[in-house]
């Protein structure tokens, strides 16, 4: 063989995509030439519980270019216990205001909306409750926790400790509904030929939507087709099948023509799941140095009536700092609300604001710096289910963040940084998120000509996913990068699991590379013939045999603040995070996911609210004017680093996920950063001047 | 959406005399609320007519001093304006202030004037609106109204004007140009917004299909001494939660003249003559810049979730004023 080539994983690179993206030659799922096309429009419910009584279609079908109105009088039927977010346009029930209860189709977009206004329903109402309070009549305790954790835990004897405690904290955070927004919505064609589906969707996960929609419709998988090839986000919102590619394929069932049917910004808002607004108790009983011997964690959050999602925002505490005695739980709520879902780190999200802010809070009375008090409770093994870690550097990240940070210089005292109007903080937080990978099916083949094609179901929904898996297929054939295609976001390629998690590139990477692995084994011996050669493997063995340890990213934040006295406006000067998250493969996109959660989270504390008016039960502010979310100029300067970090404990590309440890965290930090500014502790979010005005230190 | 006709009038004699026929027509300028609004359902003319194409699209020197804006010129073409950064610094600084980029390069300076309030139950028509639909009652009153108005509501309405630019040329005197079938007239800019009164559908004093061809704005000796301050909810690209527009004229310590006006406080930009009254002729202290914006925050009627805003104003006065004072030639 010749020399070895030069590695392409950890080099910088652009997203092999960009061009096509920047130019606009990049397709998304409504943007395909399809002859005969007709155009979806979905109609909300305009009432919040109750029945449908009555459907008059007359004007609607009076608009010139309206083809058809489906609702659950006349649509296609759908098999039920599939998934009943998706059971849509089967029954009159109205379970949430926003639920889709009727599509129109048109020859034009134009027309099927003014079709849509026009469907006038009646309905038969209920009285609703839409509101989550910590003592709402019908609090519950769940089975399970996304995505499957135990709902309580306890270890040791928390009351006892929590008494006996030196310093004792008991604090309430409150976070409110936040929406995904992904740039491109939720959005599909769907065409019906020969009793066979063909959709192109914006989803994370082409594979769970090729078999729920088999499901559904009663069909084999294997006749139907889903494509995403191009997804402009997701945030999490498309990490399972939602409304619109259902919808799309009823009405191109209805029609007998292709369907295009994207939703609006404003329908972004519910229908395609949000973070479940929290409350969640912190308490923590430690000694005078700060070392935790009690800690509890008890969440409470919402869910709908028409399916249980289950917010895991007490796991994070399960696991990331020492403390012998300890409690978690969480306690549900069934309103007549849209399902709530996965938005970018489920649970550790919500969960590390209220965590790594009650720290801030404890190390404040106990006098500690908020870094050492960090580094005293760091853990030697999991707390939670006693196994070794696979690696942990969270104190690592705390220290480089703090020499890069100047922490040092700080004086700890709040309220005490004052230049001209500017009140002057800085904020830490830590940082951690499952290190998993589940099961994936790859195929590499070799061509006559020294070229290679890998093929894997996985979805690149901005990410950098496919420039990744490119960069490790490279590698682990031992060739030029630029010998090696990659083909991606079709069902019909060897089934994958979901972008989400921040495993996709683990359990992905790890099929592509066994799979280049055998490949190139197989051409030790023989040349490639003339047809080509194709390996397929699957890693389900491989994953099911993996060791049992408590396997993390970790990360630590420093934020600095400024406050305007006169006005309590909020603004960053500086972001800084360093990230123990195993090996970077492209430095170009690990560093893109890890500001852009980095500035998640900083819009959460800041800026995103979704305002509910209980009268209607619905958020008012349903579009981008309304509900902001924070843009370059939030945030002056912002940095991102990692550690150099192997482990040889996680996936043959030895990497942890980095989709969403830069949103774990960063809330906290921005908090405890407004805090030490102003001396003013804001608990519920997000931190807006209305909440600051009027509690500002004197100038 | 409605389906809609769309006309480009050969001037401005044509466009008055379409509307003036069509009661459902609406000009379009910019585009940047109107087709916004048409996709929503809020607004649905039946004909469109495209006034971009007149020639209303420069900024011209009056005279003797003071400025003609034409009604198409484009917001980012104002606020570069070398006549209008040397002269008129506030209007600049507003505009600069508000929307993005792409926003402004299409926002014409009469559409950013005629935009319509961002109260969210306006923009929403499943949620009663009696400025959208009258009659139907406001439910921004008893709902989210923390960006909403704290003086000159009525219990039908509590919108407030959603513009930087009028908040500006509302400070300085601005006169409307406005031609309707009844020929050419001027209105001084202050009386062209409405408060909501009984007639919240009413935002401005215009009847159906007047058209506005410009903006003037007075010469004024002082207009490079100003400011514009904005607070909003993010560093850029978001509506005022608060806005002042100042212009300060001190001889010695004494204020000889002010301009003050207030934005995202009311249905209209609120020039603060109160505040002026109780500043003129006084020698300037920061006291006195507090007095004079309570003076004026007298009549505030604050809703359940924006009592913030009376100190926030009376703060943002204090520091506009106070920096004018500390900055006034000598």
């Amino acid at each position: 063989m010749s020399a070895p080539p030069v590695g392409a994983v950890g080099r910088e690179h652009p997203r092999l995509e960009g061009r096509d993206k920047v130019t606009g030659t990049a397709r998304y799922a409504v943007e395909y030439p399809v002859d005969d096309v007709t155009y979806g429009w979905a109609v909300p419910a305009a009432a919040t519980r109750g029945r449908i009584s009555r459907i008059d279609t007359a004007q609607t079908l009076a608009v010139p270019g309206v083809l058809d109105v489906l609702h659950h009088g006349n649509a296609p039927r759908l098999a039920p216990g599939v998934d009943d977010t998706l059971f849509l346009l089967q029954e009159p029930t109205v379970h949430y205001r926003g639920e889709f209860v009727a599509v129109v189709v048109a020859e034009t977009l134009e027309a099927a909306r003014e079709g849509a206004r026009l469907v006038r329903i009646d309905y038969d109402t209920e009285a609703h409750s839409t509101v989550l309070s910590p003592h709402h009549p019908s609090l519950y305790r769940p089975d399970t926790v996304n995505p499957g954790y135990p709902t309580d835990t306890a270890e040791g004897d928390f009351d006892a400790a929590f008494a006996a405690a030196e310093v004792q904290l008991d604090t309430t955070y409150r976070t409110p509904a936040y929406h995904n927004n992904p740039m491109e919505p939720h959005a599909t064609t769907a065409r019906w030929r020969d009793g066979r589906l063909l959709v192109h969707d914006s989803t994370q996960g082409s594979t769970p939507v090729q078999a729920t929609l088999a499901q559904l419709f009663g069909l084999p998988p294997e006749t139907v087709r889903v494509i995403a090839e191009h997804v402009g986000g997701g945030f999490g919102s498309k990490g399972a099948p939602k409304a619109p590619v259902v919808l799309a394929a009823l009405a191109a069932r209805q029609v007998d023509r292709p369907v295009r049917l994207a939703l609006t910004r404003q329908q972004l808002f519910g229908p395609i799941g949000y973070r479940t607004p929290t409350i969640q108790r912190v308490r923590l009983g430690a000694d005078a140095d700060g070392r935790i011997a009690a800690v509890c964690h008890d969440a409470i959050s919402q869910t709908s009536k028409v399916q249980e999602f289950a917010e895991q925002t007490a796991v994070y505490t399960r696991s990331m700092y020492a403390g012998r005695h300890r409690r978690t739980t969480h306690r549900l709520v069934r309103l007549d609300v849209p399902t709530p879902f996965w938005m970018r780190a489920p649970g550790e999200c919500p969960g590390a604001y209220a965590l790594e802010s009650a720290l801030d809070e404890l190390a404040t009375a106990c006098g500690v710096d908020p870094v050492e008090l960090r580094v005293r409770n760091d853990a030697t093994v999991d707390p939670d289910s006693g196994q070794p870690f696979s690696s942990r550097n969270l104190v690592a990240c705390l220290r480089e963040g703090a020499r890069r940070f100047d922490w040092a210089d700080r004086d700890p005292t709040p309220g005490a940084r004052r230049l001209g109007r500017w009140l002057i903080g800085t904020g830490v937080a830590g940082a951690s998120y499952p290190a998993r990978s589940r099961a994936a099916t790859a195929t590499a083949a070799a061509a006559p000509d020294g070229t290679f094609e890998v093929r894997v179901n996985a979805t690149d929904i901005g990410t950098g996913a496919r420039t990744a898996l490119w960069q490790l297929a490279a590698d682990a054939l031992a060739v030029p990068a630029d010998r090696v295609a990659i083909r991606v976001g079709d069902s019909d390629l060897p089934p994958a699991p979901v972008a989400g998690g921040s495993m996709g590139t683990a359990s992905w990477g790890w099929a592509v590379i066994r799979a280049c692995e055998q490949l190139r084994q197989r051409l030790r011996d023989t040349a490639v013939p003339a047809e080509g050669l194709t390996v397929e493997v699957s890693t389900a063995d491989e994953v099911r045999a993996q060791r049992p340890l408590a396997r993390y990213a970790y990360g630590a934040h420093f934020v600095q603040v400024r406050v305007d006295a006169d006005t309590g406006e909020v603004r960053v000067d500086r972001m800084l995070g360093v990230f123990a998250v195993g090996r970077v493969v492209n430095p170009t996109t690990a560093r893109s996911q890890l500001i852009g959660g980095m500035t998640m989270g900083l819009s959460m504390a800041l800026h995103e609210e979704g305002l509910l008016d209980e009268r209607y039960g619905d958020w008012v502010n349903h579009d981008l004017a309304t509900y902001h979310i924070s843009g370059c100029a939030d945030v002056e300067r912002i940095e991102a680093y990692w550690l150099p970090e192997e482990d040889p404990d996680l996936n043959p590309a030895r990497v942890k996920g980095i989709g969403e440890i830069g949103i774990v965290g960063s809330a906290a930090a921005v908090a405890n950063a407004v805090h030490h500014a102003t001396g003013v502790r804001i608990r519920d979010l997000p931190i807006r001047l209305d909440k600051l005005l009027d509690r500002l230190p004197a100038g | 959406m409605r389906a809609f006709r769309y006309h480009r009038p050969a001037d401005v004699t044509e466009a008055v005399a379409l509307l003036d026929a069509e009661p459902e027509a609406a000009y379009l300028g910019g585009g940047t609320n109107l087709v916004d609004l048409m996709k929503l359902g809020v607004q649905r003319p039946d004909l469109l007519v495209d006034v971009t194409g007149l020639p209303l699209d420069t900024v011209e020197a009056l005279p003797h001093g003071g400025l003609r804006i034409g009604a198409t010129v484009r917001n980012s073409d104002l606020a570069a304006d070398p006549m209008v950064r040397r002269d008129h610094p506030l209007l600049s600084r507003a505009l600069l202030a508000g929307a993005s980029g792409q926003l402004r390069n299409m926002a014409t300076t009469a559409g950013n004037l005629l935009q319509r309030t961002r109260c969210v139950y306006f923009q929403d028509t499943g949620k009663a609106c009696n400025k959208r639909e009258p009659g139907t009652g406001c439910a921004a009153r008893h709902g989210q109204n923390r960006d909403l108005a704290i003086l000159g509501w009525s219990e039908l309405c509590v919108a407030t004007h959603p513009s930087d630019l009028a908040v500006a040329l509302v400070a300085l005197d601005a006169v409307v140009e406005v031609h309707d079938p009844g020929g050419a007239r001027e209105i001084p800019l202050v009386d062209l917004h409405r408060t909501p009164g009984e007639h919240p559908e009413r935002e401005t004093s215009l009847p159906h299909g007047a058209l506005i061809t410009g903006v003037r704005i007075p010469p004024l000796p002082f207009a490079r001494h100003c400011t514009y301050l904005k607070v909003r909810d993010r560093a850029s690209f978001a509506f005022a939660v608060g806005s002042v527009a100042a212009a300060l004229d001190l001889a010695e310590d004494t204020v000889r003249d002010v301009r003050l006006a207030y934005g995202a406080v009311a249905h209209r930009p609120w020039r603060a003559y109160r505040a002026e009254e109780a500043l003129r002729g006084r020698p300037f202290t920061a006291e006195l810049a507090a007095q004079a914006a309570d003076a004026e925050l007298a009549a505030a009627r604050p809703l359940p979730h924006n009592g913030f805003k009376v100190p926030l104003i009376r703060n943002l006065t204090v520091r506009a004023l106070t920096a004018l004072a500390g900055a006034a030639p000598r």
